[in-house]
């Protein structure tokens, strides 16, 4: 360590291990001098010379400049990243989440909206009729995420949120349990998971195929019954309030 | 839990500190142990005495006031507290000064005569608790809007109160200048901001000039602020760290790290040494970060519009980095109370390893462009000068303190983490002008580099991120799933929040720019009693009007770039 100022004056001796400034300071301050070379306007050159070599890299290797063309190019985020959230769903296509409201309670910003409601299945107990998250109250701390005591809030992802009104801001089951968002690429902030750990990763392959099997066949035996698929089997406001997005 | 140690008993009786209260009537000065510092709780009458004597005195020499915030404690017959954190730089020494008021007789005296630096502070406490200052020449509210009604930061002021802010009550400008009847007609007073891109942020300048020569300004503050203490007395210890991103947010790892070691402290938690190895290397980088985006934006008001890019691509790396580890490039919650927000990714080290690669040829690019080119010289040197006298007097801590030649530096003097492990060194300079604070930035992004790179070579240690105490961090998910006292101690985390024992501290990290410290008090529940951040920008800002006074408007622009001075920390 060498700091020009540490120097014992008249002052006591201080505690051990510590610095000593010396006292009083300068009161004078004392500007930086500038070289008879540098009043010639001489280390421009070297400055032009890097501006020029900046030019002349770019000019011949544009594949190697920085600029990405948002949007035909986008940033590779990495799977950590806080985007928008995902309601995972079981393998019969319904809301995992059992409306604990752990990801409400521990939500600093206090945007995720549930209201409860039993489920016919008695070891469930109960699922979310109403989840809604108002995204933008949403801070993206994940910190619902780390309350989730059932995996049943992850995030995505996916950081293109633009909305047309406020109306459409607060996102309900319908958007958060979007089909797209179970794309294994796109997947976002799940801690305490080692990212490498293989046999979590097939269950989540695993888990994401039985979702679309559940789904093909579901929308199977409804085409053969003449009935519209409908998706899910909640009905609630959340279904019209998601209608209105695209 | 491990309980909270006893606070150590000599404090209050270190020698220099006796000498002073022996010079005032008894009863007037009682000493108390802290948990960190000694404390005095001081009479109002003696305390501009008292401060006076404390700096002045060969044996004490307080010479910087770091921080004047207030405390509510409604069920006591004395309601407020002023509360005065002192560091003597030649000692290296910290105090507390508490001052109690009743709430009919809310006044402190001024002590802008003893340090300049308390100007803003004590409008600060008189907008945030009604707390009167006699003496102080403009007590007028500072961070809230002229027709706010009521004094945020009372307890029983209503978090969720909102008023209409008219216009017809506007900040009037305080000039500090002699009315002379015969210059008034050549004067003019000139508004730049608060939405002016040389306005870094949103600040309001107000200057008188004469000619092209500023003569009197005043600036005006708040368009940002959000009662960011406020907030943290209505949330749980855990939900303040989404909060902390906001305040410093071109470098807001440093941020989480700073409060979530003062919580820590109160906790008395150790934090594993894979969290502060992690920590030590990402403030570092953080720091590098925005004295990047500091000496960016100030070439660009200079005119240098190339320099900018140069400088704003390591920045974008070390996004990336911080997005790998934490999940979010800007606003990143780093930390958590006792560790890390998860576990670092598997490539954490080959990625800042590749940083020290990518990162040190744009610096390079960036100083041979501007060092020695006498055009940035002539716009720079001598400008907004101020010697370190000055600077001390005026509560500044950081680079710019260091660019006018006090190498005090939180890192050094008092090391936190794993500063005092690794080599590196305190660069100073001493012209206290642009060109200056400039240079020290660039010579800090070195020495951040060497430190990182030390500690890299020392390989990351095992174990843990987060420390395995189940009343502080969440237990892993596995065990969650799997275990029954797993799950119990997820909920109550969850519904109750860490609860931490009664006390107070004061905690301080080096910051981007400056001394960043926290001031908490908890009163055992699971939500602090209040939570006050020292933010280093307040106090060099505050100083601005007098940096600028003789300049042109155009060094006013570029001066304004060089203070690094960040408006979400500067009005939370």
């Amino acid at each position: 360590m060498s700091q020009p100022m540490v120097q014992a004056s008249q002052t006591p001796a201080p505690p051990a291990g510590r610095p000593v400034l010396k006292q009083p300071y300068p009161a004078e301050v004392k500007p930086y001098r500038p070289s008879f070379a540098e009043r010639l306007y001489l280390p421009l050159l070297g400055g032009l010379a890097v501006t020029m070599r900046h030019f002349l890299r770019n000019l011949f290797g544009r594949n190697k400049m920085y600029t990405i063309e948002y949007p035909e190019q986008r940033r590779q985020y990495s799977h950590r990243f806080r985007g928008h959230h995902i309601l995972p769903t079981r393998p019969d296509g319904s809301v995992r989440c059992v409306a604990c409201f752990l990801c409400a309670q521990n939500c600093p910003a206090e945007c995720i909206h549930i209201e409860a409601g039993e489920h016919p299945d008695v070891n469930i107990e109960k699922y979310p009729v109403v989840y809604e998250i108002d995204m933008l109250r949403c801070v993206f701390c994940g910190y619902c995420v780390d309350a989730c005591p059932e995996e049943a809030i992850i995030m995505s992802n996916n950081y293109d949120m633009a909305y047309f009104t406020r109306e459409q801001s607060i996102v309900g089951k319908a958007d958060l349990m979007k089909p797209f968002t179970f794309d294994e690429s796109q997947l976002g902030y799940r801690p305490r998971f080692p990212e490498e750990d293989a046999k979590r990763a097939k269950m989540r392959h695993d888990a994401v195929n039985l979702v679309e099997a559940a789904r093909q066949a579901q929308e199977r035996e409804a085409r053969a019954a003449g009935r519209a698929y409908t998706g899910t089997n909640d009905q609630g406001r959340d279904s019209a309030a998601g209608a209105g997005v695209t | 839990m491990s309980t909270l140690a006893p606070p150590p008993s000599e404090t209050s009786t270190l020698p220099e500190l006796e000498a002073v209260r022996a010079k005032f009537p008894a009863g007037s000065i009682l000493p108390q142990d802290g948990l960190d510092q000694p404390t005095w709780t001081v009479s109002r009458d003696v305390l501009a005495a008292v401060a006076r004597e404390l700096k002045e005195n060969t044996e004490t020499r307080f010479d910087l006031m770091l921080d004047l915030c207030g405390v509510d404690f409604p069920d006591r017959e004395e309601r407020f507290e002023a509360v005065y954190h002192l560091y003597s730089l030649p000692r290296a020494a910290r105090l507390r000064l508490k001052v109690p008021l009743r709430e009919d007789d809310a006044v402190i005296p001024t002590l802008i005569p003893v340090w300049q630096g308390a100007n803003w502070f004590e409008r600060e406490i008189y907008d945030m608790f009604g707390v009167k200052v006699e003496g102080h020449p403009n007590l007028r509210r500072l961070l809230t809007h002229e027709a706010f009604q009521g004094h945020p930061l009372r307890k029983d002021y209503d978090p969720a109160r909102r008023w209409i802010l008219t216009e017809d009550k506007i900040y009037k400008p305080h000039f500090d200048l002699p009315e002379r009847e015969d210059d008034l007609f050549e004067r003019m007073t000139v508004n730049i901001g608060p939405s002016h891109p040389a306005m870094h942020g949103t600040f309001r300048l107000m200057a008188v000039l004469d000619g092209e020569t500023i003569v009197a300004s005043d600036v005006e503050i708040g368009y940002l602020h959000r009662c960011f203490e406020k907030m943290s007395e209505t949330h749980t210890w855990q939900h303040v760290i989404p909060y902390t991103d906001r305040l410093n947010y071109c470098s807001s790892f440093i941020n989480n790290v700073a409060y979530c070691r003062t919580v820590e402290k109160l906790l008395d938690v150790e934090v594993p040494p894979k969290a502060v190895w992690a920590r030590t290397i990402l403030s570092e980088f953080s720091r590098i970060m925005d004295h990047c985006v500091c000496n960016g934006t100030t070439l660009v008001d200079a005119g240098g519009l190339t320099n900018f890019w140069y400088l704003f691509q390591p920045r974008e790396e070390i996004y990336g980095l911080l997005e790998s580890v934490c999940g979010s490039r800007l606003t990143v919650s780093g930390c958590r109370i006792g560790g890390l927000i998860q576990e670092l990714p598997p490539d954490f080290e080959a990625h800042c390893r590749r940083l020290l690669e990518i990162i040190p040829p744009f610096v390079d690019d960036s100083e041979k462009l501007v060092n020695g080119n006498r055009i940035w010289q002539d716009r720079s040197i001598g400008i907004a000068a101020i010697s370190a006298e000055e600077a001390v007097n005026w509560s500044w801590t950081g680079p710019c303190l260091r660019a006018s030649g006090v190498a005090y530096d939180v890192r050094r003097a008092h090391p936190y983490d794993l500063y005092d492990t690794v080599d590196w060194e305190v660069p100073v300079l001493y012209g206290g002008d642009v060109y200056d604070r400039f240079r020290i930035r660039m010579m800090e992004i070195r020495e951040s580099l060497k430190i990182i790179r030390q500690l890299l070579d020392r390989g990351m240690p095992e174990g843990p991120y987060i420390v395995d105490d189940p009343h502080v961090a969440l237990p892993p998910k596995e065990a969650c799933y799997n275990q029954m006292e797993a799950m119990i101690y997820h909920f109550k985390l969850i519904m109750d929040g860490i609860q931490v024992p009664a006390g107070e501290i004061y905690e301080m990290v080096e910051g981007a720019n400056g001394e960043l410290g926290f001031y908490t008090i908890s009163d055992g529940s699971a939500k602090p009693y209040r939570n006050h951040c020292r933010p280093p920008c307040f106090p060099i800002f505050s100083t601005f009007p007098r940096l600028i006074k003789g300049g042109s408007l155009s060094d006013a622009i570029v001066s304004l770039g060089g203070l690094n001075v960040i408006a979400g920390e500067l009005e939370r």
